[in-house]
């Protein structure tokens, strides 16, 4: 086997001993979403509009919240340093733990929200919009993200800065990936959106990784 | 054979050490000594690529170690911490840190390796069960395995009984005896057969 299958075989046995990992993103985004109908009264109109948004919102939160699990605890027990002495690219590794950290906390929301999406009155072609948008649109938060958990490895407080360095950089994916839904309710289409989330997804596979194995050198050392 | 010239360490502003040469060739062991907080771990996390050196250079067979592979194949590093995870068994551990060190054990080896040192009948429990010294077992196993040419130890002999450090000892001088190298540090007395032996003493 490579180090590749290594990295997906032995984060994947990881998530599966820590369901609970899992399980508390799912339930953050669930209830995060539930929320709002509560906050702003049941006006079918008023949700309607706003549902696509407060979606995207909420798993742009639920996203990050993980984020510090994708590094953390491997710096800790030293198998990180390991890692970054094993004789492969480090950022073939970094691709290989963003995925299955996707995998466990941001396809689970993807599964998850039509049935979010019915509590905003969304109907059956925005429904499959908005799975398409998030299946497109959360792995680029899985990546983009994995650069800003990887600055911040060890720092003390590296929660709320991981938010600050890495939420300005989700802006363009709520743009597209909201959008979406909406132009699709507006009978507009969305086909321009999703093309827009999957280039973006193109290049963050590219670039990403690289910048993420940059950084966890540096705050390595 | 790993050579370093006039190497210089930084920790923040505070120069660590410098000028540090060393030579190390096969059947070589070099012992690095001094008190806590001198540099020991930070000259060995250098030689491994892991701190860049502020001053002076380090080449494997007469090339430099950054971004060289065959250095990275060549090598095993063993730290401070034991680099292993508490939600998966011994076997599991071992098979997958020697995985992604670039070398494939079959689930038998696994089982042989962590018999030899001590662990037999535990190498399915999680490691989070397992004592301090058993946690240090499984990390080492992976020395009775590895077909690496250079070791660098950190402290390998913390929370092992008497019994396990002859055993340790026994197979570093199986290794060195085998053309191996080793660069090591401990604050155990221990007297190690070599063919060379060298001495770097850090002051605080």
């Amino acid at each position: 086997m490579n180090t590749l299958t290594w990295v997906l075989k032995r984060d994947m046995l990881l998530a599966m001993r820590r369901k609970s990992d899992v399980l508390t993103t799912l339930f953050f985004f669930v209830i995060m979403t539930s929320l709002f109908p509560l906050g702003v009264g049941p006006e079918p109109q008023l949700l309607k509009a706003m549902g696509p948004g407060v979606v995207w919102v909420a798993a742009l939160l639920a996203s990050m919240l993980s984020l510090g699990r994708l590094f953390a605890a491997d710096h800790a027990d030293g198998t990180l340093e390991q890692m970054l002495l094993a004789p492969e690219s480090l950022a073939l590794i970094v691709l290989g733990k963003t995925l299955v950290h996707w995998i466990a906390s941001g396809l689970p929301l993807v599964l998850i929200a039509p049935f979010l999406g019915l509590q905003f009155g969304m109907n059956g072609d925005a429904l499959w919009v908005l799975v398409a948008s998030l299946l497109l649109g959360t792995p680029v938060l899985s990546l983009v993200g994995a650069i800003g958990a990887s600055l911040t490895l060890g720092l003390r407080g590296g929660g709320i800065l991981v938010s600050l360095l890495v939420l300005p950089l989700y802006i363009p994916v709520l743009i597209f990936g909201a959008g979406a839904v909406d132009a699709s309710t507006s009978g507009l289409g969305a086909q321009g959106h999703l093309s827009i989330l999957g280039a973006l997804l193109v290049l963050a596979l590219l670039a990403t990784p690289m910048a993420s194995a940059a950084a966890l050198r540096i705050s390595l050392e | 054979m790993l050579e370093a010239r006039q190497l210089a360490c930084m920790r923040g502003d505070r120069l660590l050490f410098s000028e540090i040469d060393l030579h190390l060739e096969a059947g070589g062991l070099l012992h690095v000594r001094g008190p806590n907080g001198s540099g020991k771990s930070s000259l060995l996390r250098m030689l491994c690529g892991l701190i860049l050196p502020e001053a002076g250079d380090i080449t494997w067979q007469g090339q430099n170690i950054r971004k060289n592979e065959d250095y990275f194949r060549s090598l095993t590093y063993l730290g401070h911490q034991n680099g292993i995870k508490e939600e998966l068994s011994a076997i599991e551990n071992l098979r997958i840190t020697c995985g992604l060190a670039g070398f494939d054990i079959d689930e038998r080896t696994a089982f042989d390796a962590l018999e030899r040192i001590g662990l037999e009948g535990r190498e399915a429990l999680p490691a989070k069960v397992l004592s301090q010294g058993q946690r240090r077992r499984v990390m080492l196993a992976r020395l009775l395995v590895a077909e690496t040419p250079l070791w660098i130890l950190d402290e390998p002999l913390v929370a092992l009984d008497t019994d396990a450090i002859g055993f340790m000892r026994s197979l570093f001088e199986l290794h060195l005896e085998k053309g191996g190298m080793m660069i090591l540090t401990t604050h155990q007395e221990l007297e190690i057969a070599a063919l060379t032996t060298r001495e770097i003493r850090f002051n605080s």
